[in-house]
């Protein structure tokens, strides 16, 4: 489908989500509810197909925190952004959606690892690269006087 | 026969007579076995550093570069200067080995190649130990190197030490069989054991051709097998430095070190040395069945150089080998032994004895 | 102990058969400092964790406090193999959000030089992985043909594995007058040397019963696992950015995507061998075409994205690399993320590796060709 279509597509049938077109490809917003059986429509629908989980990462707002998603279909070759924000900072939990792609449960390790973003339901949520000890350093607000040289 | 010429029997003879006319025949035996066992010693260790070097010349040659140049003319200082800083290393002991064996492994491979130069024949009279069941002799008491490897690998409490000394052990008890049955199809071509009788019986002709298709399917099986039983070439799974570090020798340091490397190369002498010896003639030159003055051009040449110069031959082949092919995982390392190299050695023996029964050979 | 023990495996628990093994940080054929740790029964793996992280260096937190030009710098460490196509990547995505037009001989440049980079880094995979299946001659083999490529880039942009020739709005400097003989000479060599390779690898029995039908992704796995790159091609799953969103100069040229069906450990490094022929061809038809020009536009002193996010996605010799901006407007990205290709294919290896030998995981590894300090950024 083409940009235009997936938008429509989309807001059809989740009115209750923010979807448009972005600078580069077309974006969706959705609440963390609705988060799982979204993706799971997205993967299982043959008009959407969305196979491919091309990225996962995370990104720090002020208020919130946000998981943004990168989903390409390799049998119809579109392309979409689905952004998840958590409810606040302090205990930021999203769900998983590693039974839906295997990828994303190293992804998720990773974000859990750098941000701190709790994932339910993931089967096996450790740190990746840095030990149990370590705060969250991809955090704004991440203060460490021997790692981070502050300018 | 120009033979005669380089025959060192004379020597030892006289040395025989001079010690027997001074001493008791008692003290004579032992001072004779000294002797001979210091210069097997230094055979050992000269041999041994100069395989190194060989070895490290030609894997140069193979891969467009020089190899060592720079301690002594054409580095050929490299190996002692190696073996020195190996003697003077510390003998690290990691704390909960199994002190006995982890000490004792080492000796027992080290032992081993001893053994077995005692029966080979250098040159015409210069054999050490002559008995009649001389290559009997050899494939039983090679067989004694697995307990030191195996020793090696569970003595260092160390799970690679252990996966490597497993492997190899495997390795090399199953290709013992093959070594032995393609030595046993030239015995049969010999009809003796004895490794002097085999290299006289050499004088018209090399084995290798007069037994043809047979001695040549023997020929290429002991040499596979050889090398699979020095744990050498497409075989070193064992010591599979990019997948087990250094496997059953991981934990060793130092001059226990230098044994095991050293055995492996005297057991590669040995087993070009076997090969020489029971297809190549050992120290006969070559002949050709009659015809006499070829014969006698051939017979210039001492027999100690025919000797060495075949042994290195084989001894090149094998490094050829190790240097071009990759590794054999483990199953099929055995897989070739059990299902293909087995079957071949038992129909060689077959087609070696109707041969041999129907007088089909020159 | 029980408990530490839990702590390191998955949720599995280890039977009384079964013992850990570790391989690495420091092992010669893991390609880098990666810990996998093992559950062997025997010489057969159960189970292969890898405990990434040695060399992280936080690259996307440092990334935070530089200027985009400067952030160029820290992507060349990240997959030093493909430096110069993960420049490219963070310049097309500075580029593109700031609808900036390169001139013509910039993309050709770029594309040319990218292609000599995927050739040194085939280069040296083959080299090392015929290293780790024990044909030790290969490695020299494999070196000796790669400093010539690595000459051609010392001489135009002064470094040999980690370029920083590509600057947001084109290149750093202008190519040597000596560089398309030397490329065009480089190329006739190296036609020669690609069957003798076949010769002595890929045609030799012994790597061949190594290699066929070991470690086998389906197709499926492979997009599930997000495996791109030769290793995803091999399993059929084809996804060369270069033919589906071409960048540069690759909208201008004629070439196959290398792609196999089986999956197994031989097809990967068949794929890697035809992508050197590829290589090859990209480059013969660019070579003698390159425009007259400008070899960069001139930017603004200070680069500043506008608000928004920005994705670029180019082709490595491993995969998929990209490039994710989240920009506040202001000279510093609010938010970079990197998408790296050695990440989604080391953990599909636990998927593929199981029921195989230690010796079939080396091969495995192998053919996965993986840089850690991709994967650990």
């Amino acid at each position: 489908m083409t940009n235009e279509q997936l938008i429509e597509h989309l807001s059809n049938a989740y009115p209750d989500a923010v979807a448009k077109i972005g600078i580069q490809y077309p974006e969706i917003i959705v609440g963390k509810e609705m988060l799982h059986a979204f993706m799971l429509k997205l993967k299982s629908d043959p008009t959407l197909a969305f196979d491919y989980l091309v990225c996962e990462g995370g990104v720090d707002y002020p208020t919130y925190m946000q998981v943004v998603y990168h989903l390409e279909s390799t049998t119809h070759k579109h392309f979409l952004v689905v952004k998840c924000n958590t409810e606040n900072r302090e205990t930021p939990a999203l769900d998983t959606v590693s039974d839906i792609w295997p990828t994303a449960e190293f992804h998720e390790r990773e974000i859990f690892d750098l941000m701190g973003i709790v994932f339910n339901n993931h089967h096996d949520l450790r740190r990746l690269f840095l030990d149990d000890s370590w705060g969250f350093p991809l955090r704004k607000d991440y203060k460490d006087d021997i790692h981070v040289v502050e300018r | 026969m120009a033979l005669e010429k380089y025959d060192f029997t004379p020597i030892t003879q006289s040395i025989h007579e001079g010690l027997i006319s001074n001493m008791s025949p008692l003290l004579t035996t032992i001072v004779e076995w000294t002797i001979i066992g210091v210069i097997y010693l230094l055979f050992v260790a000269v041999f041994g550093l100069l395989l190194v070097y060989v070895e490290r010349k030609v894997c140069a040659a193979f891969q467009q570069r020089m190899g060592p140049m720079r301690v002594g003319p054409w580095g050929l200082l490299q190996t002692i200067a190696d073996f020195i800083k190996l003697l003077m290393k510390e003998l690290i002991t990691p704390k909960s080995v199994d002190k006995f064996l982890y000490n004792l492994a080492p000796f027992i491979v080290i032992i081993v190649p001893f053994l077995t130069i005692s029966v080979i024949p250098f040159g015409p009279g210069l054999q050490a130990l002559d008995f009649d069941i001389g290559i009997f002799f050899v494939t039983a008491v090679s067989s004694v190197g697995v307990i030191g490897v195996l020793l090696a690998g569970w003595a260092s409490n160390n799970k690679y030490s252990l996966i490597g000394g497993m492997r190899s052990g495997a390795q090399i008890v199953s290709y013992e069989l093959s070594v032995g049955m393609s030595l046993i199809t030239m015995v049969i071509l010999a009809g003796t054991m004895q490794v002097s009788q085999i290299v006289a019986l050499q004088r018209d002709g090399w084995f290798l051709f007069k037994g043809h298709i047979p001695a040549i399917i023997a020929f290429f099986v002991f040499v596979i097998a050889g090398t699979a039983e020095t744990n050498r070439g497409p075989f070193d799974l064992a010591e599979a430095e990019s997948e087990l570090t250094a496997g059953f020798h991981t934990e060793y340091s130092g001059i226990k070190f230098a044994f095991f490397f050293l055995a492996e190369y005297i057991n590669l002498f040995i087993v070009s040395a076997m090969a020489t010896i029971v297809f190549l003639g050992g120290w006969m030159p070559f002949h050709f069945g009659s015809w006499e003055g070829f014969n006698g051009v051939m017979d210039l040449i001492p027999g100690i150089i025919w000797f060495f110069a075949k042994v290195f031959g084989i001894i090149f082949l094998i490094m050829w080998f190790k240097w071009t092919f990759p590794r054999l995982r483990i199953d099929q390392i055995l897989t070739l032994e059990w299902k293909y190299l087995l079957p071949i050695n038992l129909f060689n023996i077959l087609l070696m004895a109707t041969v041999v029964l129907l007088g089909w050979h020159w | 102990m029980a408990e530490i023990i839990e702590k390191l495996v998955t949720t599995d628990e280890i039977k009384a058969d079964e013992y850990l093994v570790n391989m690495g940080p420091q092992h010669p054929s893991t390609h880098g400092v990666l810990r996998l740790l093992l559950k062997l029964e025997g010489e057969i793996v159960h189970n292969v964790d890898p405990h990434v992280g040695y060399i992280h260096s936080g690259i996307e937190k440092m990334t935070e406090a530089l200027s985009y030009p400067q952030l160029i710098h820290l992507t060349d460490r990240m997959d030093y193999l493909s430096s110069h196509m993960n420049n490219e990547a963070v310049c097309l995505c500075i580029e593109n959000a700031l609808q900036v037009e390169v001139p013509e001989r910039v993309k050709y440049i770029r594309t040319i030089f990218d292609e000599l980079q995927r050739l040194a880094s085939h280069q040296l995979w083959w080299c090392a992985s015929g290293m780790d299946l024990g044909a030790l001659t290969a490695f020299f083999y494999g070196l000796r043909d790669r400093e010539d490529i690595l000459d051609i880039f010392e001489e135009t942009c002064g470094a040999r594995l980690t370029l920083n020739y590509s600057v947001p709005g084109g290149v750093m400097f202008d190519l040597h007058p000596n560089f398309q003989r030397r490329v065009k000479d480089f190329i006739k060599k190296f036609k020669k040397k690609i069957p003798e390779y076949d010769t002595l690898l890929t045609g030799n029995v012994i790597f061949q019963e190594r290699s066929k039908g070991v470690g086998i992704l389906s197709k499926e796995d492979a997009i599930a696992f997000g495996v791109t790159g030769p290793t995803g091609r091999a399993s059929g799953f084809s996804c060369d950015i270069r033919k589906h969103h071409p960048y540069s100069a690759y909208p201008l040229v004629n070439f196959n995507e290398a792609m196999g069906s089986d999956g197994d450990t031989f097809t990967r490094w068949k794929v890697r061998m035809d992508e050197m022929w590829e290589s090859i061809s990209i480059i013969e038809q660019l070579i003698d075409n390159i425009p007259e020009g400008d070899y960069a536009v001139k930017m603004k002193g200070v680069i500043k994205l506008p608000e928004g996010e920005f994705y670029q996605r180019v082709e490595t010799a491993r995969g998929e690399f990209g490039v994710f901006i989240v920009s506040d407007g202001k000279k510093n990205p609010y938010r970079v993320k990197f998408r790296s290709p050695g990440f989604s294919n080391l953990f599909a290896i636990n998927h593929i590796a199981k029921g195989w030998k230690i010796a079939d995981l080396v091969a495995i590894m192998a053919t996965f060709d993986l840089v850690i300090p991709d994967i650990d950024r």
